[in-house]
């Protein structure tokens, strides 16, 4: 493992256990005011039209190879199957459009 | 129960009710497992994120950032910020947790296990929760997790050449497949998956930020943003 990956693992760990842990040492009765709530209850709705966008435009050299998988497994998602099967799905739709 | 007092939940009440979590992690873990693979991780690594950060959403990110080169900061800061909403989550538990004889140490243990979908199983009970309870759900879900995940790297090495060209999609399938339950839900969400898209598209087509601090800067703003156009709309209705 090299030591980049070892600093990634150990911040990670660092700033995912924080959050979760704090209140409950620190907490007696205050509350966050709801501004904050809202935003901290957004941030994976957000965070995830970023992950997507533009980066699918930007894995093929072509950025419509990209696209149709995105809209392949837009589809699949929107029928409600578990995750598993948009993931392989749309592989499996990129994978046969590779061999045509 | 007997009269207004909740009978005390225990150990096995947490194993039982982990039970739903755990069958859940299954196919996300795999996924995980097989998109480590396909981003070129050990499986030494791959095992580490799952047992020690043991976050669905900030681990396939991770991959994600590490596939396209993005600095350790910024990938440990992107994760700060999509964790940040576990505080929440924590400080809901803790108006339900025992009070009087639960020590703080115990309640910082299982913190480390308070997922998403922990929290919807433990605040949906009724009555209070003690650290008994909470290390049931907490332990059937992470072992869950920790293994599907090897097993999905392993499972990664056995598909076929072809197709593990394709796997370079994986991540992006994954991120839409998370996303695409939450969209049906609300306007709000599509609102702020859109938004942060298209600033991030905005902020890389100028090549303001790196990749990584673009992600940072897009969602902030748009959680920033819309979070305050709908409470001005609230506002206005409530006039």
């Amino acid at each position: 493992m090299s030591l980049s990956m070892v600093v990634i693992v150990a911040g990670m760990t660092a700033v995912t256990y924080i959050p979760r842990m704090l209140p409950f040492i620190m907490f007696k009765e205050k509350e966050l005011p709801v501004f904050w709530q809202g935003i901290l209850r957004n941030v994976p709705y957000a965070a995830l039209g970023a992950l997507i966008f533009p980066g699918i435009l930007i894995i093929y050299e072509n950025s419509w190879f990209g696209l149709a998988g995105a809209a392949a497994a837009f589809l699949i998602a929107f029928t409600g199957v578990n995750i598993i099967f948009t993931v392989l799905g749309s592989i499996g739709i990129l994978t046969i459009l590779s061999l045509l | 129960m007997e009269g207004s007092v909740w009978k005390r939940i225990k150990f096995q009440d947490g194993l039982y009710n982990g039970i739903g979590i755990a069958n859940g992690y299954i196919p996300a873990a795999l996924t995980f497992g097989l998109l480590a693979k396909s981003a070129s991780l050990s499986l030494m690594e791959t095992m580490s994120l799952s047992i020690f950060v043991y976050a669905g959403a900030s681990q396939y990110m991770a991959l994600n950032l590490i596939v396209i080169g993005t600095g350790t900061f910024e990938i440990v800061l992107t994760t700060f910020i999509l964790n940040l909403r576990h505080f929440l989550m924590s400080a809901a538990l803790n108006e339900k947790a025992e009070a009087e004889d639960e020590a703080v140490w115990k309640k910082a243990m299982y913190a480390f296990g308070i997922t998403d979908e922990v929290f919807s199983v433990a605040a949906m009970r009724g009555g209070s929760i003690n650290a008994a309870y909470m290390t049931g759900l907490i332990l059937i879900s992470y072992i869950s997790w920790v293994i599907s995940s090897g097993v999905g790297y392993i499972a990664g090495n056995v598909l076929p050449q072809v197709v593990q060209e394709s796997m370079g999609f994986a991540l992006y399938a994954m991120f839409i497949g998370l996303l695409v339950p939450l969209l049906k839900t609300s306007t709000k969400a599509v609102l702020l998956a859109s938004t942060a898209a298209l600033l991030n598209g905005i902020l890389n087509y100028f090549h303001t930020l790196s990749s990584g601090w673009a992600i940072i800067a897009s969602t902030l703003m748009a959680a920033v943003s819309i979070e305050a156009a709908d409470q001005m709309r609230q506002k206005g209705r409530r006039v």
